[in-house]
């Protein structure tokens, strides 16, 4: 019972990590209809990022999530405008294609940097309670803690406030959005920041919980988090909040009870069936095509 | 200031090779709603696409002293021009008050755009009554006021009008039809394209015939009306 309880604390400190990315994913589906395939390596830089701030300069943990969330956010708006906007009106497949470009690119250029695996400074020196039987430590109630502010936040930015409803009217209708007087390339933008910046702090989350980095971190863990935006219905921001929890508690659980190279079987036969049952995903409706 | 609102001059509209408007030129003055008609394919929503910035387009197009051509949408609206598509174009997801809201994007003043809320609201009592509902379960009449309602919340000084009739009963079309004549009254210069030519043609001042591409007739409102070309083609009397 006890172990059953830690492994679920594990679980949630993991989902919240997969929701914060899997966020960028859908949000940007969501306005787009396009699957960023470079997000995962934008987290995964994140993190680089953070490790060098910390040799630069060893600020707070605070201040290192901000700051790499504003570089991040910055890095996002950067490939959207760079690379995504000019082919907004291309062929669906070029847009694919220039998106895993753009995550090879920023993949080998980590790499390039640092081939090898580094081993995060600590951010901050987690004080461990023993309670009920259970070992709780403040790094995964500032984990989970940060993630949930932060997904209300969001969930808050896109139902209340006037940039919010213009991204959920560019979901519905990108032709007509303009004829309100809306500048979408600006609003689009702002998509790409908020995701890559949510990207950011799973990325100073991530390691501050799992201390080795590396740059192939973006394939392993963001196309996890793209899995869970997939099970939850990509494009649908609760969907991806759902699917993510619900993937770090397989995850977890797999484990538990299989061997640990059984974990990613049980993940995607997970997603095959959801998917079979639920074409759209948990949450997901089919898009309304426009004529 | 000028007495013209807006004026085209030569405006052609390519969808690749194929011309779908052919060199057209008229005005629209200030105050008056000029309606555009025309069988179906015959260029009136590309002419309107055109005019608000959605499609490219050669030739010249200038509301009051300003050029329009090249221009984004959005920088069209704050201009002055708003333009409710063909089909309407509500935000089907988001609620009444909502697509209200985005109407009035362009504004800051926050005290304005309540008071133009209220007065939305008072033209179309049914929206004050649906505010917090989802758009899409509007029925379509409750929808062509909300778009005619989230048109007005811009505060254009040009509204452009695509078949606002469309799919509507008679009941409700002369309802919408009587809110476009007081809007007009009250001061807004209108654009109306328009199937239901004979409505059209009763409620503008001047109306222009456009006949695949081509801008074959215009004059006074009730001249077309009585011509026997309109009348035989578009009005159903020999
Ligand atoms: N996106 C498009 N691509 C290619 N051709 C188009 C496109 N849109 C319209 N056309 C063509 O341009 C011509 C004019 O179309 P338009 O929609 O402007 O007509 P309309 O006068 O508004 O007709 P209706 O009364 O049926 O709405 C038609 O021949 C149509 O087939
Ligand atoms: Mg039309």
């Amino acid at each position: 019972m006890d172990y059953f309880a830690q492994q679920a604390i594990n679980a949630i400190q993991l989902g919240s990590i997969y929701a914060l990315i899997a966020l960028g994913y859908s949000m940007v589906y969501g306005v787009l209809v396009m699957i960023n395939f470079a997000h995962g390596d934008v987290f995964m830089v994140s993190s680089f990022f953070c490790f060098l701030l910390l040799l630069v300069l060893p600020v707070p943990f605070i201040a290192a999530l901000l700051i790499v969330m504003l570089a991040t956010a910055i890095l996002g708006v950067c490939i959207e405008r760079l690379a995504y906007r000019p082919l907004r009106n291309a062929p669906r497949v070029s847009a694919i294609i220039t998106a895993l470009g753009c995550g090879l690119v920023i993949q080998n250029t980590t790499l390039s940097i640092s081939p090898y695996s580094q081993r995060m400074p600590e951010l901050f020196t987690p004080v461990t309670w023993n309670f009920a039987g259970l070992t709780i430590s403040s790094l995964q109630i500032l984990i989970v803690g940060i993630s949930v502010g932060l997904m209300l936040a969001l969930d808050f930015f896109i139902r209340k406030t006037r940039y919010g409803m213009a991204m959920r009217a560019i979901a519905q209708d990108r032709v007509t959005v303009p004829l309100m007087g809306v500048p979408v390339n600006q609003v689009i933008a702002v998509t790409f920041a908020i995701g890559a910046a949510l990207g950011g702090a799973a990325g100073v989350l991530y390691a501050s919980a799992y201390p080795v980095i590396s740059a192939t971190m973006g394939v392993l863990v963001g196309w996890k988090a793209f899995v869970a935006a997939v099970i939850g219905g990509i494009g649908n921001v609760r969907g991806a909040v759902l699917g993510a929890y619900l993937l770090g508690a397989v995850e977890v659980f797999t484990v538990t009870v299989l061997p640990s190279t059984y974990r990613d079987l049980v993940v995607y036969t997970l997603l095959l069936v959801i998917l079979i049952f639920k074409p759209y995903g948990l949450l997901g409706r089919p898009a309304v095509q426009k004529v | 200031m000028s007495e013209t609102m807006l004026r085209v001059e030569d405006l052609v509209v390519r969808y690749g090779d194929i011309q779908a408007v052919k060199g057209i030129s008229f005005q629209v003055e200030r105050g008056e709603i000029l309606a555009l008609v025309g069988a179906n394919g015959a260029g009136k929503t590309t002419t309107l696409r055109a005019l608000s910035g959605m499609q490219p387009c050669e030739g010249s197009v200038m509301l009051e002293d300003r050029g329009l051509r090249g221009l984004s949408p959005d920088e069209i609206l704050r201009l002055g021009l708003s333009h409710v598509p063909e089909g309407r174009g509500i935000f089907g997801g988001l609620t009444v008050m909502e697509n209200l809201q985005l109407g009035a994007w362009i504004r800051r003043d926050k005290a304005a755009r309540t008071r133009d809320l209220g007065m939305v609201m008072d033209i179309f009592p049914r929206l004050r009554e649906r505010a917090t509902q989802l758009a899409g379960t509007l029925s379509g009449g409750e929808q062509q006021m909300l778009a005619v309602g989230r048109a007005l919340m811009s505060k254009a000084k040009i509204l452009i009008l695509d078949e606002p009739s469309m799919g509507l009963a008679p009941k409700l079309v002369q309802e919408i039809f009587s809110v476009i004549r007081q809007l007009n009254e009250k001061g807004t210069t209108i654009l109306l394209v328009e199937q239901n030519a004979n409505m059209a043609l009763r409620l503008a001042h001047r109306a222009c015939l456009l006949e695949t591409g081509n801008l074959v007739l215009e004059g006074p409102a009730s001249e077309l009306l009585t011509n026997p070309r309109v009348r035989e083609a578009y009005l159903g009397a020999g």
